[in-house]
């Protein structure tokens, strides 16, 4: 069944310095009982006045969403459920945690809500807090704790009641590095536990990847692709999405007689076939992990420089007069002034040149 | 890093190799200044009241204290702080909330309207609504009693309860200045996660809202109890002619009763370090009943707060709110220019009765007023100037060389903010009469500055200070690593960066010192009337309409300067 | 080109860095890596002349700056560093110009001269055509540009960098890096570095240091040194995500600790075990290969595909296991999903004397 449906939601706002903004455009969306989406994007794309559509906190320009099949926002009757009736769970990204309850108050302020027995509240806030990792710090106040203690507070709180549905409005930007990678395999557990479907709104690529069963790529307002993870990430529709899913290399190429050669150097071609109706110069979008380098077969060059990585060798190796970011875990097979080899399996093409996203994009921040 | 940022400085100036250099000397001078104009008039006070010469002396306090007339004016005192702070706090939490989280329409107006009391001095906005009120002969009375008909006046605004509700309708906007900024300021999730979980707006408001923002709440409170302890302007021109005194009233009284007698002045001191035993009890239970700090609310993403819609109410609360802000804030000003028009004091509005006539007597005709306008100015200016290099230096000694003893210069500093103005007028009176280095200021306009300067220290230091903190030490430091010495880098970075805070911290002081009578009132001499002065005695003399055409002039000038301060704070590029 | 020699540094009675002696060759990055407030920023600050240290000696390009035993101490301004600030440090009040052209001034360079020597500093960071603009008028990647821009002028032979890029986000950083890195290949600058982010610095740097929480030297080395021969546990277990398993030996075979006597992992002594000791093994997710033919087995309890690569939880009966698959080794292999039984091989594992409790 699926669980949170969106159909055509728009959202536009009317600013001094732009005139009429439309955050979001034509969004529709259906995702499926105990599935984990994400609304991936930059800054300012959407994704996060779309997620506040969803919880109730805007209204909406067009369109409808239901959740669990019931309608909740629906522009054209002019019906808004409040975001109090809707039973959802959400976490934001500043915490919200509530500074002057103690951690116990915080987590059965949902349940004190409902007006819930006493002994049943203490029961499920022990049980949520438990699985939080919270157990035994009833009585501590948030001011006292560390950021990542302070979202556990919060994620506490937002399951307690068992939600359907839980968003997550980037939960975890706040946090440092280490914590945030635990943090997101700790929402995967829970949510195994308590089974609800989530929607996480991020700006970061490998939160998204780690947590989601399928993820969207936002830009302006518009949903750019939909897909898996997987999916994403070996296929991106665009150079905007491609680049924001990880590392990307885009490399110039001219085609000619059917062959690929570097910009500018046409001395050796890459040994890869060229993409269908090519035009004569295109871009090369390649992972710097899927390029196979090796000693004897594919494109020559010569390794630039050479750094050993935690979980990587990076080499940066010429490629015509371009450079070119390699990364294979396996380690010490070239030092800087080597020769080597590339094979690029997984090729992927696009216009060469800025495109018409990229150019709004800049106009957008100059303003 | 803390501890990194507490030694720098002083590494710094021990670096340069100089034991005396630019800082140390500024930070002898700060500890000279700030003794001189705080620690001495309180020392004085304090001597003063228990001594006579040079033996101790309780009686003369008891005495003082027990008397009848004394005693009463304590208990006004108290009772008006109470019942103003009580209402104000309610009347201001109350239009923060309106203004700052529900989708009430003419937000803008209303802010506007807010503004305006910041502007008129209290004496002023009490002489204005005693036009209105005061007895048969207030203008709205007369109204309302030849429409219904009335043989009395159906308010009388010269009693105790008068000068409690005109405290309330002025101070309130203090507390909504307060709150409705920690509004502002507050994450909108705290709220959005609040009805997430289930609760209904009121709910919110009730459980989040609310204890969220009784920090703020009660800071404004705290001002609004302190200022209405010190008043004096509210309560001289509503309760003098009825023989109603408070505390500050009845110090000026005693002053003025002693004509010069040093046994009366005595007295007033005496009275004074009542008032600073109350002020600090006040201090002291808003202390214990806020146990609890303040709150360190994580901002997250800059998002606009949700606005709680009124639906059905919105326009009767909408009405009701601008009508209750028209009647409060602007009739007031109505009456004192239509007043000022008027031929002569008692006549009805109407067209034939309106001249310039006022305006005429004072600015041409009458010395006393040109002279103090002049003098205001002067000790505007004066003042102004010399509190904004104090601050500048105050702040900076304190903040970035951090020497031992910066907190207690900082206290100092701040004290006299807390310290009611009729109190530091009797200190500087006790100090600047030849009593300690034979020199003698009184019934001169040197002495009406001393006291301005040690007021008004704090608002400058207070503004630069918060400016200051915000050049963060790279900056500084970039510019010696860039080759420049710790003098060049102060001139070329440090203090370019707080310029800003530096104009508007002037106008911090200029205005409030234009408008000042508290002190004033106590230290002027037959030379040295202040503007606020004047209109006192115009008023006391008989000449209603040219106070009030004297009280035009003056808020016109000080809405001009404010007007001045908001250009100039508006562009302001900088940290 | 800088040397610290025996430098210590106290607030109070806290001592932030003791000891501590390093030599800075001509040309070189050299980055200082260390976790949070293990003592680096005090280190650039000693150096910048922003703080006296409690003993030791300071020289900069063969010149002592600060000496306590010698009572010698240069002033900041005359020290000649360009330091690059993680707040970037950018005067607000005055243009791009205006803060590239400051030291110049300060050092009463010729007009043309500075002129010249702003424009082409300016050019290098690419932010030529930005003259005129007011800080507050660019993102933070343009301030941190100009920053360092500003540092060319200052010096163009040593520039200290804190923490440059952390205030950047993510995308911004990558590029500032290589940014950088080309930066200091053109002009041969030597470079300070100082970052609590140990993939940028190995990523950048040609020697890195790694300091420990109370101020001490793990170890200095190359990338391909620390990386490979790591000096000591914290070094390792700083650098990366590992895994840490206890393991026994029994008359010459060597056991993973708590799990079965049959799932034995080498039949010979390992390279680098201590014997005689309590050993724990130190294996980075990368190096647990996923090979049938291992005695070695676990069930797969959580796999996701993290872009360039996949991560896995293997259970091996009590202990779970992180262990990491390249996303071109998964290219043309066999998909590996939760609930498989796997059986997994170590590869450069390191051996470390095991903390009390830990066995």
């Amino acid at each position: 069944m699926d669980q949170i449906v969106l159909n055509h939601v728009t959202k536009r706002f009317t600013t001094k310095t732009l005139g009429t903004v439309t955050a979001v455009g034509d969004f529709c969306l259906n995702v499926k009982e105990g599935e984990c989406f994400s609304f991936l994007g930059p800054s300012g794309c959407g994704k996060t006045t779309t997620l506040r559509m969803i919880a109730g906190f805007e209204d909406l320009s067009e369109g409808e969403i239901y959740l669990g099949g019931k309608p909740m926002s629906i522009r054209a009757k002019n019906l808004y459920v409040p975001p109090e009736e809707r039973g959802l769970g959400m976490v934001f990204q500043a915490f919200a945690v509530w500074p002057h309850m103690n951690i116990f108050d915080n987590v059965a302020f949902p349940l004190k809500v409902q007006k819930r027995p006493r002994a049943e509240i203490r029961e499920r806030v022990a049980k949520a807090l438990k699985h939080c990792s919270l157990d035994g710090m009833e009585n501590v106040f948030p001011s006292d704790l560390s950021g990542g203690q302070q979202q556990r507070i919060a994620l506490a709180r937002a399951i307690v009641t068992n939600p359907k549905v839980m968003l997550l409005d980037e939960p975890l930007s706040n946090l440092d590095p280490k914590l945030r990678e635990s943090m997101s395999f700790e929402i995967k557990k829970l949510q195994k536990e308590f089974n609800f479907t989530i929607i996480f709104v991020t700006h970061d690529q490998s939160e998204a990847m780690a947590l989601s069963d399928r993820m969207l790529v936002m830009d302006m307002g518009k949903v750019v692709q939909t897909g898996t993870p997987t999916e994403l990430y070996n296929k991106p529709v665009s150079r905007f999405v491609h680049s924001f899913l990880g590392q990307s290399n885009f490399t110039d190429v001219d085609i000619i007689d059917g062959r690929v050669y570097p910009k500018g150097d046409h001395s050796q071609p890459l040994g890869i076939a060229p993409p269908a109706g090519g035009v004569s110069t295109m871009a090369l979008a390649t992972r710097p992990n899927t390029i196979d380098i090796n000693h004897e077969e594919g494109y020559q060059t010569k390794v630039l420089k050479r750094a050993f990585l935690t979980d990587f060798t990076e080499y940066i190796v010429a490629i015509g007069n371009q450079a070119l970011r390699v990364q294979t875990p396996h380690r010490n097979m070239f030092r800087a002034g080597d020769s080597c080899y590339l094979r690029f399996p997984n090729p992927i093409w696009y216009e060469s040149g800025k495109d018409a996203a990229d150019a709004e994009r800049e106009r957008r921040t100059l303003v | 890093m803390k501890m990194m940022f507490h030694r720098t400085n002083k590494d710094l100036a021990r670096m340069d190799g100089k034991k005396f250099g630019v800082d140390q000397i500024m930070t002898v001078l700060c500890f000279l200044i700030m003794t001189t104009v705080v620690i001495l008039p309180v020392v004085m006070i304090i001597y003063n009241t228990f001594w006579d010469g040079t033996k101790l002396d309780l009686d003369m306090f008891a005495r003082v204290i027990l008397r009848e007339e004394n005693l009463e004016a304590l208990k006004n005192t108290v009772i008006i702080a109470i019942f103003a702070t009580l209402f104000a706090t309610i009347v201001g939490v109350f239009f923060a909330w309106l203004l700052g989280r529900s989708d009430i329409p003419l937000k803008g107006l209303m802010r506007w309207l807010f503004s305006i009391p910041f502007m008129i001095p209290p004496f002023l906005a009490a002489m204005a609504w005693d036009m209105m009120f005061s007895g048969r002969g207030g203008y709205i009375n007369r109204m309302l009693m030849s429409i219904f008909n009335l043989k009395d006046a159906p308010f009388n605004i010269n009693t105790v309860a008068g000068i409690i509700v005109i405290e309330i309708v002025y101070y309130f906007p203090f507390v909504y200045m307060q709150v409705v900024s920690a509004l502002e300021r507050m994450d909108p999730t705290l709220e959005e996660s609040a009805r997430i979980a289930g609760a209904k707006q009121w709910y919110v408001i009730r459980k989040i809202t609310l204890p969220l923002t009784i920090p703020a709440i009660s800071s404004g409170t705290l001002l609004v109890l302190i200022t209405s302890l010190s008043n004096y302007g509210i309560p001289s021109m509503l309760g003098y002619s009825k023989n109603i005194f408070t505390l500050p009233t009845m110090i000026v009284e005693r002053v003025n009763r002693a004509g010069g007698d040093f046994q009366g002045i005595r007295e007033a001191t005496a009275l004074s370090v009542v008032l600073v035993i109350v002020v600090s009890i006040a201090l002291f239970v808003q202390r214990k009943l806020l146990k609890a700090g303040r709150y360190d609310i994580i901002k997250g993403k800059s998002m606009r707060p949700a606005m709680i819609k009124l639906r059905a109410a919105k326009y009767p609360l909408l009405i009701f709110s601008i009508i209750f802000l028209v009647l409060v804030v602007l009739t007031p000003l109505v009456i004192i220019l239509l007043v000022s028009f008027l031929r002569a004091y008692g006549l009805p509005f109407a067209f034939e009765n309106f001249s310039l006539v006022n305006y005429q007597k004072i600015l041409i005709g009458n010395i006393a007023v040109t002279d103090s306008i002049k003098n205001s100015l002067f000790l505007g200016f004066g003042s102004g100037i010399v509190c904004l290099f104090l601050g500048v230096m105050l702040s900076y000694v304190i903040y970035k060389v951090k020497p031992k003893g910066s907190g207690a210069l900082e206290t100092l500093a701040v004290l006299p903010y807390s310290l009611p103005g009729t109190v530091m007028a009797i200190g500087c009176i006790l100090a600047w009469s030849g009593a300690v280095f034979g020199i003698t200021l009184y019934n001169t306009i040197w002495i009406i500055m001393v006291a301005y300067i040690a007021r008004y220290l704090s608002y400058t230091l207070k503004s630069c200070s918060a400016s200051l903190q915000q050049v963060h030490l790279s900056l500084e430091e970039a510019s010696r690593s860039c080759g420049a010495t710790h003098m060049q880098s102060l001139m070329d970075i440090t203090l370019p960066l707080i310029k800003p805070a530096m104009v508007s911290s002037f106008f911090l002081v200029f205005l409030p010192a234009m408008r000042e009578l508290t002190t004033s009132v106590l230290l002027y001499g037959p030379n040295s009337r202040t503007l606020g002065v004047q209109i006192q005695q115009l008023r006391v003399n008989g000449y209603m309409t040219q106070a009030a055409a004297l009280s035009v002039v003056t808020i016109a000038i000080i809405m001009i300067c404010n007007g001045v301060v908001k250009a100039i704070t508006k562009d302001r590029k900088g940290v | 080109m800088v040397k610290y020699e025996n430098v210590t540094v106290r607030y109070g009675s806290h001592t932030v860095v003791e000891n501590f002696s390093l030599e800075v060759h001509k040309g070189e990055i050299l980055g200082i890596v260390g976790p949070s407030g293990c003592g680096k920023t005090t280190l650039v600050r000693a150096l910048g002349g922003f703080l006296n240290p409690d003993h030791g000696e300071i020289s900069i390009n063969g010149e002592l700056v600060y000496s306590k035993s010698k009572r010698i101490n240069r002033s900041p301004e005359a020290r000649r560093l360009g330091i690059v600030f993680q707040d970037y440090a950018v005067w607000p009040h005055l243009s791009v110009w205006d803060n590239v052209m400051y030291p110049l001034k300060k050092r009463r360079v010729p007009k043309d001269k500075a002129a010249e020597m702003v424009r082409h500093a300016l050019e290098q960071v690419r932010m030529k055509g930005y003259e005129k603009y007011m800080p507050s008028q660019l993102s933070g990647g343009q301030q941190q540009r100009v920053a360092i821009a500003r540092a060319l002028t200052c010096s163009n032979d040593l520039i200290i960098m804190d923490e440059p890029i952390t205030n950047l986000d993510a995308k911004l950083r990558e590029g500032m890096l290589d940014e950088i890195r080309m930066l200091q290949q053109r002009l041969q600058t030597t470079i300070i570095y100082i970052t609590h982010d140990q993939e940028a610095a190995l990523q950048l740097c040609d020697r890195v240091v790694i300091m420990e929480p109370n101020g001490r030297i793990s170890q200095i080395g190359t990338d391909e040194e620390i990386i490979e021969h790591p000096a000591n546990r914290f070094v390792f277990s700083f650098i990366g995500v590992s895994n840490f398993i206890p393991v026994v030996e029994r008359a010459g075979r060597y056991y993973l600790w708590q799990v079965k006597e049959e799932l034995c992992y080498a039949a010979s002594a390992p390279r680098g075990y201590l014997s005689g000791k309590a050993n724990v093994m130190g294996v980075r997710p990368m190096d647990i290969v996923f090979d049938g033919a291992s005695p070695v087995k676990g069930v797969i309890t959580q796999a996701v595909f993290l872009g360039s690569l996949y991560n896995f939880f293997v259970r091996v009966n009590d202990v779970e296991l992180r262990v990491q698959r390249s996303t071109l080794d998964s290219l043309d292999g066999h998909e590996y999903r939760e609930g498989e039984t796997v059986g997994l091989r170590f590869l450069n594992e390191k051996y470390y004397e095991a903390e009390e409790g830990e066995v």
